[in-house]
């Protein structure tokens, strides 16, 4: 008999690592985008299943919402080539598939040959008994807006020098472009744009 | 049957390898290899949750969101990076990125 638990955790794991691979192997850069999202989705999904609720939410958000998305913009944005990139691909498989096949090999040695140590448990800074009956965001909250706010505010530094550095980057100010110049609106004086003409009457300009 | 720390474990090992796959498999496309990076933090996020469930301790949590922001900071700069190269040369061949002799 095995439980919802297992199942849950054998479809998202195992679609995970299916779109992954497709990530790595797709021709076209926009497939490999779509299957970035479904890997997201059910690392989300497993996410869930080991109790990380707000994490989950976030992965959604962030990485679907934002990072995914900011792919797939640059992916529609720069007309590449893609069968130019996939022109000289080959040399490469050999000595990856050798890399990943060693790297493989010794994560799964690791997998096999260890063991938590006995008094692992109460070396935790902050075990999950400190925070029953609390939601997994309201534990998090309580954490991270007290020990962890100097490294919190860290966080949001970082975000910040990366907007900038984003826009930064990707500014430009294009040639031919109609613009307003506030100050030389406000600088302007009556007698630069108006002429008064003293028109004799009956004569007409 | 239930599901152990063994088996997130296991997951992330083999989601990692694929992302370090990915980067030999498309050595001369920058987007795929950003990608391919973003799995091997994502695999790196399971194991941390993954020992945070197993041991108790809500650090593992905390770490993983740290891992996100800069995550999503570096694929942000990475991006704009990408995007300015492609407007001054009007494509994003890896292999002639050598401007600067590294």
């Amino acid at each position: 008999m095995i439980d919802t638990t297992a199942i849950l955790f054998y479809v998202f794991s195992g679609i995970l690592l299916g779109s992954a691979m497709m990530v790595v192997t797709a021709r076209n850069t926009v497939h490999s985008v779509l299957f970035l999202i479904l890997a997201f989705f059910n690392a989300a999904g497993l996410f869930v299943l080991a109790q990380a609720e707000f994490l989950a939410m976030i992965l959604v958000i962030v990485y679907v919402g934002a990072v995914a998305v900011l792919f797939l913009f640059v992916v529609m944005m720069l007309d590449v080539q893609l069968s130019q990139l996939r022109r000289s691909a080959k040399g490469y498989t050999l000595i990856g598939s050798l890399v990943g096949s060693v790297l493989a090999i010794e994560l799964i040695f690791l997998m096999l040959n260890w063991k938590i140590s006995s008094n692992a448990p109460d070396l935790t800074t902050t075990p999950l008994s400190l925070y029953q009956g609390m939601s997994n965001t309201e534990a998090l909250g309580n954490l991270l807006y007290t020990h962890y706010a100097l490294a919190f505010q860290g966080a949001g530094l970082i975000l910040l020098i990366a907007m900038i550095g984003a826009i930064a980057l990707t500014l430009r100010h294009r040639e031919g472009v109609r613009k307003q110049i506030v100050g030389d609106q406000l600088s302007r004086q009556a007698k630069e744009s108006l002429r008064l003409v003293d028109i004799p009457s009956r004569s007409g300009t | 049957m239930t599901i152990g720390l063994d088996h997130y474990l296991i997951v992330a090992a083999f989601l990692f390898t694929i992302g370090g796959i990915g980067i030999f498999l498309n050595r001369r496309n920058v987007i795929v290899i950003l990608m391919a990076i973003e799995l091997m933090l994502l695999a790196v996020n399971i194991n941390f949750v993954a020992f945070s469930q197993y041991l108790g301790d809500l650090v593992g949590q905390i770490f993983t969101l740290f891992i996100l922001t800069v995550a999503a900071a570096e694929s942000a700069i990475g991006l704009a990076i990408l995007v300015v190269y492609f407007r001054n040369r009007g494509d994003i061949e890896v292999d002639d990125i050598t401007l600067m002799k590294g």
